[in-house]
């Protein structure tokens, strides 16, 4: 009995804490986001558009590694049971992907440059201590960053 | 050494291609990061230490991929990619690789 108390107890706090982490990230996000997006212009596609001109191409990355906490583990096991959106790593996967950008275009900015093309985002997880526990996630963003006109 | 993950270089052309080169790093954590990344693990958040060590392996890769460009004599590589796995528990790898070319100014 007691050590189920503990165990929601543990659960109650983790979800308390994790959540407010998570809103602030998120918030922040944003703000970057907005901030950077009117400096930053970041793309995907391979080539340029033929009637731009541009100079001082060089390699950018943005790197992260963000943990799960522990409700997040918890809510991600009893959602396995019925199966489903995982909606609480799917918020993690996000934040990592977002804030690896963000500092991709962040290094971008420091280079001197306006764009950002060819990005690419790769991720990967890094196991945590019991196996087969994710025990967070990794986000490498790069792309060639340049002064475009 | 011009380094971009682009198949071109705005402004110069491609004169010879060189080959493929390529660098790579498996790289482990201490265990004092590993303590405090499990602390960490109980509300989540950002791992500072794995994220410097990711930047520490995804410069070193670079390192290794621009020594081998260096010795083939190109001054560029282009369609640089990363890929990245996790071999065993705490540790990462990071492979990098791309062309090596030797590029020209383009005539004005």
């Amino acid at each position: 009995m007691n050590i189920l108390i503990v165990f929601v107890v543990v659960l109650g706090v983790t979800w308390a804490i994790g959540r407010s982490v998570e809103r602030a990230h998120f918030r922040r996000l944003e703000a970057d986001e907005r901030e950077l997006a009117e400096r930053i212009a970041v793309s995907d596609l391979k080539r340029l558009p033929a009637n731009w001109h541009a100079a001082g191409a060089t390699l950018v990355t943005g790197e992260v590694v963000i943990a799960t906490d522990y409700f997040k583990v918890f809510a991600a096991v009893l959602r396995k049971l019925i199966g489903g959106r995982l909606r609480s790593y799917e918020t993690l996967v996000a934040r990592a992907r977002r804030e690896a950008v963000v500092r991709m275009m962040r290094q971008a900015e420091r280079a001197g440059a306006n764009v950002v093309w060819n990005a690419r985002v790769e991720t990967s997880t890094i196991q945590g201590r019991q196996q087969r526990q994710s025990g967070g996630i990794e986000v490498l963003a790069y792309g060639t960053a340049m002064r475009a006109e | 050494m011009i380094v971009v993950n682009t198949e071109f270089v705005p402004g110069r052309q491609i004169v010879e291609v060189k080959g493929l080169v390529q660098g790579s790093t498996v790289r482990a954590k201490h265990v004092g990061r590993d303590i405090a990344a499990s602390f960490k693990n109980i509300f989540g958040g950002e791992l500072r230490g794995y994220t410097e060590l990711l930047v520490d392996a995804r410069q070193e890769a670079l390192r290794r991929m621009l020594e081998q460009a260096q010795e083939l004599g190109a001054n560029g590589v282009l369609n640089v990619r990363f890929a990245t796995s996790s071999i065993t528990a705490g540790a990462a790898e990071l492979y990098v690789y791309g062309t090596a070319v030797v590029l020209r100014e383009e005539p004005a």
